[in-house]
């Protein structure tokens, strides 16, 4: 059922997912030297960058797998019953 | 009609609190320790901090507005009087108005002690002097926090965790109407105190007023068919 | 409903892997630079933490009024959506602030405005879970008043904020910057679709088991 589409599909999300921001990344090639460096750039840009968009992918991938438990859940119950009611009818 | 039913239900809610009082003493009293301890965590040095004593009146009220909402709605469970005021043969928007009057009342009670204690710990003395633009702020943000309050109120009276369920629903939905009272006392202790900012805070609440008391009105019959 | 599942999700995980490079080849700001690439997920996701609310809402009037059960499941989806995606632009907000600005937090409008939602969107999530039995009109009641809330929180905090000083950064789109930012809106709002859609399936079979059970009692 939903659960099985959901499998199917979850790697090969999940190989584009984790490949295409290792890919887009560039490393600073060039250093502009600065006299007079304003309070805001002494702190680094880059953890701040990572970590947003590791909060964007992990609470969506995270909301997604409670989906899947949940959903796991109910298709069990659902199974039960209608195998009950087989039986009984 | 409407009038007659509010009436009878105020009535009723007074009469019911005339005999032990205990509803009005245990919120002014829990008012007046909340407003002490505010007091220790804001005053440095023997001088209050700048602009604290508008926060602290409006947070007081509506910590004791909570409070003596959870505790009048519980009595209405216990006594199984809630069913007994759905079922009667009268709108339900005018037996909620009237748990509504009853709240206003008992807030504003509560303001009255509030302001001189407030005055007197903050040494705001101006204060009093401006009090019918402040009276109108006060009155209008009561009605604005109680008219939310008494809806949530009334709502979660057979849930569970109705308790704790209260100020976190109620305490988002109030936000305008606290940030305008607390703002609008803010202006009045000015010196020279800031008149049309405090209207236009009065001006605000008075439009909250009239918008949630329209939606309370209205949600109430579909919220409380059960 | 099913069968838009699996188109929804090979165009999101497309668009979802295209997005980095878009974002990439896009112009620096000049005073931000790096940090304000967080800006091509984080407005996005603001965006959709307002259109779930006002879906909720809206559902929420249809459940009170005309009483529809499809109603009630999808405003629940949506306020799940709603709290999902408040809590990513309310983390990855500070986040960029701190670089940009200097600070976690400031009295802005729109931060304000977004908190004091994502408090309303919990607290309805608060309601249906430990609400007890008829939970779910307390809930679509509360999802009313929040949604009439929302002028009335940005009218408050725009005055109260004008009374201190302020630093807001509000950046006008340049040219190179647009296509990134809208190609990544598109992506959200098809990531919302999907997700609506996957949790509103989710409500349905619910409802079937509940269904199930009763007609197995009566039986």
């Amino acid at each position: 059922m939903l659960r099985q589409l959901f499998a199917r599909c979850a790697p090969v999300v999940f190989l584009l997912l984790a490949a295409a921001p290792l890919l887009a990344q560039e490393p600073q090639n060039e250093f502009v030297p600065l006299s007079e460096v304003p309070r805001t750039e002494q702190i680094p840009a880059a953890p701040f960058v990572f970590v947003a968009y590791a909060i964007v992918w992990l609470a969506v991938l995270f909301y997604v797998w409670t989906l899947w438990r949940r959903q796991g859940r109910v298709e069990r119950e659902l199974q039960d019953l209608q195998h009950k009611m087989g039986s009984r009818s | 009609m409407f009038g007659r039913v509010v009436w009878l239900v105020l009535k009723k809610d007074l009469a019911i609190e005339a005999r032990s009082w205990e509803l009005v003493i245990t919120t002014l009293f829990f008012a007046l320790s909340a407003v002490v301890v505010f007091m220790f965590a804001f005053v440095r040095e023997g001088q209050p901090l700048e602009g604290a004593a508008s926060g602290i009146l409006w947070i007081a009220l509506a910590f004791a507005g909570t409070l003596a909402l959870g505790r009048t709605f519980e009595r209405e469970r216990q006594g199984e009087t809630l069913r007994g005021l759905l079922l009667a043969p009268a709108s339900r928007a005018a037996v909620f108005t009237g748990k509504l009057v009853g709240i206003v009342l008992l807030l504003l009670a509560v303001e009255l002690l509030l302001v001189p204690l407030v005055v007197v710990l903050f040494q705001e003395n101006d204060l009093l002097g401006r009090w019918p633009l402040l009276l109108a702020l006060l009155v209008t943000g009561a009605v604005g926090f109680a008219t939310v309050g008494t809806l949530f109120a009334a709502m979660l009276v057979r849930a569970r965790s109705r308790d704790v369920l209260l100020p976190i629903l109620l305490y988002p939905i109030t936000i305008p109407a606290l940030v305008a009272g607390v703002n609008g006392t803010q202006a009045l202790m000015a010196t020279p105190p800031a008149e049309p900012l405090a209207i236009m805070w009065i001006a605000m609440l008075v439009c909250y007023d009239v918008v949630f008391l329209t939606l309370a009105l209205w949600v109430f019959e579909p919220l409380m068919t059960e | 409903m099913r069968k838009l599942f699996l188109p929804l999700t090979l165009l999101a995980a497309a668009m979802f892997s295209y997005a980095p490079f878009m974002i990439d080849g896009a112009p620096y700001e000049s005073t931000m630079l790096l940090v304000q690439k967080i800006f091509y997920f984080h407005a996005p996701a603001g965006f959709i933490m307002l259109t779930s609310g006002i879906v909720c809402g809206v559902a929420s009037v249809l459940f009170l009024w005309k009483k529809r059960p499809g109603a009630d499941r999808v405003a629940l989806a949506a306020g799940e959506l709603t709290v999902l995606f408040g809590a990513i632009v309310l983390a990855t907000g500070p986040l960029w602030a701190r670089k940009a600005w200097g600070v976690w937090w400031n009295a802005d409008v729109r931060l304000t405005m977004s908190l004091v939602g994502w408090l309303i969107a919990v607290g309805y999530l608060i309601v249906r879970r430990f609400g007890g039995p008829g939970s779910e009109k307390l809930a679509a009641g509360l999802a009313v008043f929040g949604t009439a809330n929302v002028p009335f929180i940005y009218v408050s905090v725009n005055i109260w904020r004008t009374m201190h000083p302020q630093t807001t950064v509000v950046p006008s789109l340049v040219e190179g910057m647009r296509g990134p930012f809208w190609f990544c809106v598109l992506a959200f709002y098809v990531l919302y679709a999907l997700l609506m859609t996957a949790r509103i399936h989710l409500e349905r079979q619910r409802a079937l088991v509940n269904d199930l059970y009763l007609a197995q009692e009566d039986a």
